[in-house]
């Protein structure tokens, strides 16, 4: 049945208010990553990632999920170590790629939160990667396809393959939000449960690190970790309102997430981890 | 780009965009089709060929 | 041999010499026709662009044309606008200049996008809240306001003037080029300051953004003022060369003085307001991200010296000598004033695009360096080769400079 082009606004593009929809985000614990680099691999496989022969090369690898390493830049024994996942952000409202992308390649869904990308529509001409602060769009530079015979059967069939030429980022999985939309209806419901929707990295993360789920939805954990006084985002201050969230206990992890003048910083919690080995607390996630 | 187009929308910001590029094609064209057919009409005899001055 | 084809009463070299002159740019050409074809067949990879550097050598190549070549609309504009007779010795010097650097850039766009058989999709599916959908259209737009303003000047020909349909077609389109000209203007206003856009809208990356006035960042005023700024004085350059290599006066002194002037004026307006400009973002968009001046040069190449050089000696420098009457009637002066005019103009697209993105902005991000491979060079080069080829052939074959006879009446046998 056509829809009318509502253009992935919750009213329609008429101006006439309907319910707000979800917001889907996540919450990354960041006392809890281990580094292992899990949920990069799940996303890849996931996400029929190209992968090529030789990945030395970080600049032109494509990692929708990237996992960066961070120190407190102390000398032994203060030395601290944590890392960040970093997937797309999916900034709200006015998202920096998607004004700008010339050929309407790139949407923030309204009804979802969930900023898409066509493959297809895309003409390649990167400015959307100039755009994004966070270095979460990944450009194809080679075509890269399975080589063997037999090969292509490792691809995930919901998810379509990129040429080279086309800009590629993490999509939260959009296309298990699709299957898990199609079983609820098939089972005559319209609302999905927690967890019925999650994303690969969720769920591949062995130290259960990332939370997925409704914003907006108050009986979702993620609404209510991103109340938690150790919730913070990437690149705050710039406005672009990213709906992927960190949990640290860390200061100098929180620091780092943002630039600060001198003085601007003001400190939630004053202890380092080897000082205070607060996670391990009982009622940690209690507040 | 057209009013088909299944991404236009009626608002105040297609209606610029679009409308000042629509005059500036169209005095493009309307140029180009003014001195076609006066050319056309001079080639034939129609119009008398102007003196020229650079 | 090919005299039939030269125009009257001009004295050009001889088919021969010609030939060999044309040979280095036929050079640039092949290479940058092998680079295309490598990029187009085997994919981007064949250049040191990445996923930090999205925007490299050619995009600063194509904003540095552009740029350069905004003399032909502003001396259209002036010309055929404002009236003034004395430009008419220069204004077909302009529009090939113009038609070099908009054709050049358009090729150049084509083989830098990552699927150039779907660069029709930025205007038929065009998201109009991007600013470089609004230069796509207008530079579109404007490439074909030039080629009907290059018409006329390749039907004067000599042979091809013979030709009375041709001959008509010519001066019917020179009758009307005020439309053309003010359509160019409008279409060429609005493009060179989307580039300018492009980057000040770019919000989230603090080296780029600006305040602005509505939609329309500064740097949207800024580099629709440094391309009118710096325009006119490539014009008097590519004059001055060909002069040079003709050995002949081509364009009189009245011509080349305004022009010199207005750039000058241009100059020194532009060089105050972007002190305003770069005042507003070190005190403003800066400390709001949480950043400092200093914070942007801590590490490569890309140091305060581009900026020191951008407003000093490339800003402020050549905008005094251009304004004193002394400095412009000097040959010397004049020449040099214009190439750190016009050197300016591409330091700060350089800036614009190369630094903003080796800056990290995510605090553990780390800084990335970048150097062109030779395919991205013989891109780059050939539209120089391009240039070199067009203008020759358009100076050997075509009226362009409509006062030279004037100025080298031939002697009388």
């Amino acid at each position: 049945m056509k829809k009318a082009n509502d253009h992935g606004k919750p009213d329609a593009g008429h101006g006439t208010v309907q319910h707000s929809g979800q917001k889907y985000g996540m919450v990354i614990d960041l006392d809890k990553c281990t580094g292992c680099g899990t949920c990069m691999v799940a996303c890849a496989a996931e996400n029929n990632v190209a992968v090529r022969a030789d990945q030395t090369d970080k600049e032109r690898t494509i990692t929708w999920m990237n996992l960066y390493k961070i120190t407190n830049g102390k000398k032994f024994p203060h030395t601290e170590v944590s890392y960040f996942p970093r997937p797309c952000m999916h900034c709200d409202h006015h998202p920096p790629c998607v004004s700008v992308c010339v050929a309407t390649a790139t949407k923030l869904d309204f009804n979802t939160g969930i900023v898409s990308q066509i493959y297809t529509r895309c003409i390649g001409c990167r400015y959307c990667q100039a755009a994004c602060p966070y270095g979460a769009r990944y450009f194809n530079w080679w075509d890269v396809f399975p080589q063997d015979k037999g090969m292509d059967r490792y691809l995930t069939p919901e998810v379509s393959p990129r040429m080279r030429g086309v800009v590629e980022k993490c999509t939260f999985c959009h296309h298990r939000l699709m299957r898990a939309k199609r079983q609820a209806y098939a089972e005559d419901r319209r609302e999905l449960e927690e967890g019925e929707y999650i994303t690969a990295c969720t769920e591949a993360c062995p130290a259960e690190a990332i939370t997925f789920g409704d914003l907006n939805n108050s009986k979702h954990k993620v609404s209510q970790l991103i109340k938690h006084p150790y919730a913070f985002r990437l690149l705050e201050r710039l406005g672009t309102e990213p709906k992927v969230y960190y949990l640290s206990s860390r200061d100098w992890v929180r620091r780092l997430a943002d630039n600060f003048l001198p003085g601007e910083y003001e400190p939630v919690v004053n202890r380092t981890w080897a000082e205070d080995e607060w996670s391990t607390k009982p009622g940690r996630d209690r507040f | 780009m057209t009013p088909i187009s299944f991404e236009w929308q009626w608002n105040i910001e297609y209606a610029v965009f679009f409308g000042l590029l629509y005059v500036a094609l169209g005095l493009i064209g309307g140029g180009i089709t003014f001195v076609a057919i006066r050319t056309a009409l001079q080639v034939f005899g129609f119009m008398r060929e102007r003196d020229f001055h650079d | 041999m090919d005299s039939p084809l030269l125009p009257h009463g001009v004295k050009r070299c001889t088919p021969g010499v010609f030939f060999l002159w044309t040979l280095p740019w036929l050079a640039l050409l092949a290479w940058g026709g092998l680079s295309a074809v490598l990029c187009l067949w085997k994919g981007l990879n064949q250049t040191n662009m990445s996923n930090v550097f999205a925007f490299a050598l050619w995009i600063v190549f194509d904003l540095a044309v552009i740029g350069l070549g905004a003399g032909a609309f502003f001396t259209g504009f002036l010309t055929y606008i404002v009236g003034r007779k004395e430009l008419k010795s220069i204004i077909n010097t302009a529009v090939v200049i113009g038609f070099i650097c908009y054709s050049g850039a358009m090729a150049m766009l084509g083989i830098d996008i990552g699927q150039p058989v779907r660069g029709w999709f930025i205007f038929w599916h065009a998201n109009i809240h991007s600013m470089l959908v609004e230069v796509s259209f207008c530079i579109t737009c404007y490439l074909i306001v030039l080629a009907i303003e290059f018409i006329p000047l390749i039907l004067g020909n000599r042979q091809i003037s013979k030709v009375k349909e041709l001959r008509l077609l010519g001066h019917n389109l020179h009758e009307i080029m005020a439309v053309f000209a003010a359509t160019g203007t409008f279409l060429s206003f609005f493009h060179q300051g989307s580039l300018g856009g492009m980057f000040g809208v770019m919000y989230a990356r603090p080296f780029a953004a600006r305040e602005g006035f509505y939609i329309w960042p500064w740097t949207f005023f800024l580099f629709v003022l440094s391309a009118i700024a710096c325009g006119p004085c490539f014009t008097i350059l590519c004059t001055k060369l060909a002069e040079f290599l003709g050995r002949k006066k081509l364009v009189p002194d009245d011509a080349i003085q305004f022009l010199a002037k207005m750039s000058g004026w241009l100059l020194a307006l532009y060089m105050v307001l972007k002190t305003f400009d770069y005042l507003g973002w070190i005190y403003g968009v800066v400390p709001r991200a949480g950043l400092t001046f200093m914070d942007f040069f801590n590490e490569g190449p890309y140091g305060v010296w581009l900026i020191v050089a951008e407003m000093i000696f490339c800003g402020f420098l050549p905008a005094i000598i251009l304004l004193t009457p002394a400095g412009r009637k000097s040959q010397g002066w004049l020449i040099l004033a214009s190439l750190l005019n016009c050197t300016g103009i591409v330091l700060n697209r350089f800036l614009f695009i190369i630094v903003t993105l080796a800056v990290p902005v995510m605090p553990f991000d780390r800084f990335w360096g970048y150097l062109p491979t030779w395919q991205e060079w013989g891109i780059g080069l050939a539209v120089i080769g391009y240039g070199f080829l067009v203008f020759s052939l358009a100076y050997r074959y075509l009226p362009m400079f409509p006062k030279e006879t004037e100025l080298n009446p031939l002697p009388v046998e």
